[in-house]
């Protein structure tokens, strides 16, 4: 019945999506209601070949774990296409004839692509695949809502589609990591509330007495999410049969509402949502109690309450007037110690297992992602203060700042986290290589020091030489020069980031095995169990 | 479940909160980090006070250092600017060849026209001045509209074929393949004469072919011997110096249909001083006469 109810829908969908390619101004509106109908048909094949097969046994009780699966793989595969993007601008950036000299091929189209493939597409399957995991086996019960959650995984994945795309035929509306227009983004808003009610209703039916620090996180990072995308993608489009639209926004007030969202963006998608990912996975994988409940309060009070301040830091010595960015810089310093708590909170969770870091590649992986975030978590506060950013800002030193937070510990910690499910959700008794997951530690390590090393130093000597003068106060250095200096330091974070791809192929290959392995003869994860049994 | 417990390892007691075989210790908060986490609080009221910081109906609280961004940008312009102002009124109002016998202004202008060259010209004429396809080499002494101080100070502030100047050099060969004035095999016949008279490798029939072509068409403004004419802003052609290439299809194709250079005048642009100190500057980088 609900399935019948479903194709009515999708049907609908692509009569909508039909009408837009034959009504729609222009091109791209053209080619992106294409997409539409292309997923409403294959999701309405998939939904007929379904109707006269019997329930699964998943379906009615137990934990959903199946969207989990497909949260996984989703995550590797975006993880994997993100970071080979990144390879390739990275190579573009020293060796410009990699443009190839195709619009879709520039470094100006590939890089929003980067960025909202590592971030969005890996980071946001990582946190939704991992919080759908989290919370039911912390609430002891099964995602609320039936099968919405199936909703927010597929409507997301077309939200990734529909902004690749959008990118590689030019679609943009200027606002760095919320590029995709208006189309796009009403849709995202559509499945990121379908997200927040599964996991706010399946955390009402909990079956435990308090809500976990995970979940606080979790949700936090939801809601923020939410809230800061609704408000800055405010526009108006051109037409509704159009991909343009304009910003509600105009001059100095837009650019802080784009870094008031920017900068969010990194602090309750990056931060707050991987915090909650640490929260679960760290203490699971250890074996030890979380190190200290009145730290977690604390600090994820501060952190929530101060970060949303933080963002006038990336408009210092601009249009926006000096009392702002006092407040952008001195909430920055005050987020350094709230950031910390759970760098804290996560390490000393180790205290009584630190033995296991040597035998436990999967544990050294989360240790190695919380020391990045400490370092990155200072790093960040630092180079906030007007004086250090007068030399940091617009130069390499803030892309190398970026990628010790994103390789390192955004990166790292899915990557625990994906070794820890794998096994448990595909039913394994272990993995299929504890060496390969060695391996992947140290290459991705080496990758990530390879690369913030070169852009320190590329970072740091970009920003003398432009601020250089002789004593009669004259400029020194032409642009031109500045990038030819680059040039040996773009060559070495290519390398770098050729490091980190190389661990992650060794992921791929080791979860593939995992997967294609023999079913552990004993269920292993004791929690396969169905809720209601616990 | 609810029950406190003691950790065996750390001997701290556990909240009694247990999730999926999760549980937390109740340990205080390390006092360095709460000291420091104060710590930094303190310093943000502190600094809040004396900076411009708290948003209030018209304007926000100034602080009490008074500091504004703008204002210290300002008093470190005006600074600068202050240091410079001697020479500075030298170089107005002095003869460039004054400028250019005196040591210190000299290196003044050199600095001067040196960063303004970073800024201006590069773009086209490389950071080094060498020029490429289509840019002149800056270095040499093969100079189209002349190489003496006020020949370039004149180019530098009119620009080059550049329509909204005025008294902007203008100069326009004819296309001769294009509008029909030469055909093909005499285009190829000229080409060769232009390698001899450059004394490159050619093809001494077809030069000689070319001889009277070239008399009759381009040695009103090149010269008989393809010295070329600066009053014409015609180049030299008897060198081994190209702007559009050196072999014969590049020298008939330019016969055949010419590019023609802009450059921008940059009298509009850049003020008097810094037009003589770049003047001085590129005068200076080998070519100058």
């Amino acid at each position: 019945m609900g399935n019948v109810v479903l194709i009515v829908l999708l049907g609908l969908a692509a009569v909508a999506g039909l009408i837009g390619a034959a009504r729609g101004h222009d091109g791209l509106f053209q080619a992106h209601a294409w997409v539409i109908v292309a997923a409403s048909l294959v999701a309405i094949a998939c939904l007929l070949q379904r109707l006269d097969r019997p329930k699964s046994s998943e379906a009615a009780e137990g934990y959903a774990d199946g969207v989990v699966r497909y949260g996984v793989i989703a995550t590797i595969f975006w993880g994997v296409t993100g970071f080979v993007v990144g390879l390739v601008i990275a190579l573009q950036l020293a060796f410009p004839e990699l443009n190839l000299g195709y619009s879709f091929t520039s470094f100006g189209r590939l890089r929003p692509l980067h960025t909202s493939a590592v971030i969005f597409a890996f980071g946001g399957n990582a946190l939704i695949a991992t919080s759908f995991y989290v919370v039911q086996r912390t609430c002891r019960a099964r995602l609320a809502l039936g099968g919405l959650h199936w909703f927010v995984f597929w409507g997301y994945q077309l939200f990734i589609v529909l902004a690749a795309t959008g990118y590689l035929m030019g679609a943009t509306q200027s606002k760095e990591y919320a590029e995709p227009e208006w189309y796009v983004d009403i849709w995202l808003t559509l499945v990121w509330v379908a997200y927040l009610l599964v996991f706010l209703c399946t955390l009402f039916k909990r079956k435990e007495p308090h809500i976990y620090v995970a979940n606080w996180f979790y949700l936090a990072f939801i809601v923020t999410v939410a809230m800061l995308h609704i408000v800055n993608n405010l526009a108006i489009p051109v037409s509704f049969l159009g991909s343009k639209s304009y910003s509600a926004f105009s001059g100095v007030q837009d650019a802080l509402t784009q870094w008031w969202y920017g900068h969010n963006a990194v602090g309750f998608f990056l931060t707050a949502g991987f915090l909650g990912m640490m929260y679960y996975f760290v203490p699971k994988q250890a074996d030890r109690p979380v190190f200290s409940y009145r730290l977690s309060i604390i600090h994820f009070w501060a952190l929530i309450f101060l970060y949303i301040w933080a963002g006038p830091h990336h408009l210092h010595y601009t249009a926006l007037p000096d009392w702002a960015q006092t407040l952008g810089m001195v909430f920055s310093i005050m987020l350094w110690m709230p950031s910390w708590g759970g760098m804290i909170n996560g390490l000393m969770t180790l205290s009584g297992a630190w033995d296991k870091l040597r035998t436990d590649p999967v544990l050294r992986m989360m240790v190695v992602a919380i020391a990045f975030y400490g370092m990155s978590t200072f790093e960040g506060p630092m180079m906030s203060i007007k004086a250090v950013n007068g030399l940091s800002h617009y130069t390499d030193w803030t892309i190398g700042h970026v990628h010790s937070g994103a390789l390192g510990w955004v990166g790292m910690i899915s990557f625990g986290a994906i070794y820890f499910l794998v096994p448990k959700l595909w039913n394994r008794s272990g993995l299929h290589s504890l060496r390969l997951v060695s391996w992947h530690v140290w290459l991705a390590t080496i990758g990530i020091v390879i690369y913030a090393a070169a852009m320190w130093v590329s970072g740091i000597t970009q920003g003398l030489m432009w601020r250089e003068y002789d004593p009669n106060g004259f400029l020194v250095y032409s642009f031109a020069e500045t990038v030819s200096a680059m040039h040996p330091f773009y060559i070495i974070r290519a390398f770098g980031g050729l490091v980190y791809i190389s661990g992650a192929v060794l992921m791929v290959y080791n979860v593939w095995r995992t997967i294609k392995g023999s079913p552990a003869t004993r269920a292993v994860a004791a929690d396969a169990a169905a809720p209601q049994a616990a | 479940m609810s029950k406190r417990e003691v950790d065996d390892f750390s001997g701290v007691e556990t909240t009694g909160h247990e999730w999926d075989g999760i549980r937390e210790l109740d340990n205080p908060m390390p006092r360095w980090w709460l000291w420091t986490f104060m710590a930094c609080i303190v310093w943000a009221f502190g600094y809040v006070i004396f900076y411009p910081a708290v948003p209030l109906l018209t304007e926000a609280t100034p602080g009490v250092l008074g500091y504004s961004s703008r204002a210290e940008l300002h008093k470190e312009v005006a600074e600068v600017r202050a240091s410079r102002a001697g020479l500075i009124a030298k170089i107005e109002n002095m003869p460039l060849e004054d400028i250019r016998q005196d040591v210190d202004l000299l290196q003044f202008a050199n600095n001067g026209g040196r960063a303004a060259y970073a800024v201006n010209c590069v773009q086209c004429h490389g950071s080094g001045a060498t020029g490429s396809p289509g840019y002149p080499n800056l270095n040499d002494d093969d100079w189209i509209w002349g190489g003496e101080l006020e020949a370039i100070q004149t180019t530098l502030q009119h620009g080059i074929r550049y329509a909204v100047d005025d008294d902007t050099r203008f100069s326009e060969m004819p296309a001769f393949g294009r509008d029909g004035l030469l055909d093909r095999a005499q285009i190829g016949a000229v080409s060769q004469h232009v390698l001899q008279l450059a004394g490159q490798p050619h093809d001494a029939a077809q030069a000689a072919a070319g001889q009277q072509l070239y008399a009759d068409n381009c040695a009103a403004c090149h010269g008989d011997k393809g010295l070329g004419d600066r009053e014409l802003g015609a180049p030299n052609i008897s060198d081994a110096i190209w702007l559009y290439g050196d072999s014969a299809t590049e020298i008939a194709r330019q016969i055949h249909a010419p590019r023609h250079g802009v450059m921008p005048a940059w009298g509009g642009r850049l003020d008097p001083v810094t037009i003589k100190q770049l003047t001085i500057y590129i005068h200076s980088l080998g070519g100058g006469e």
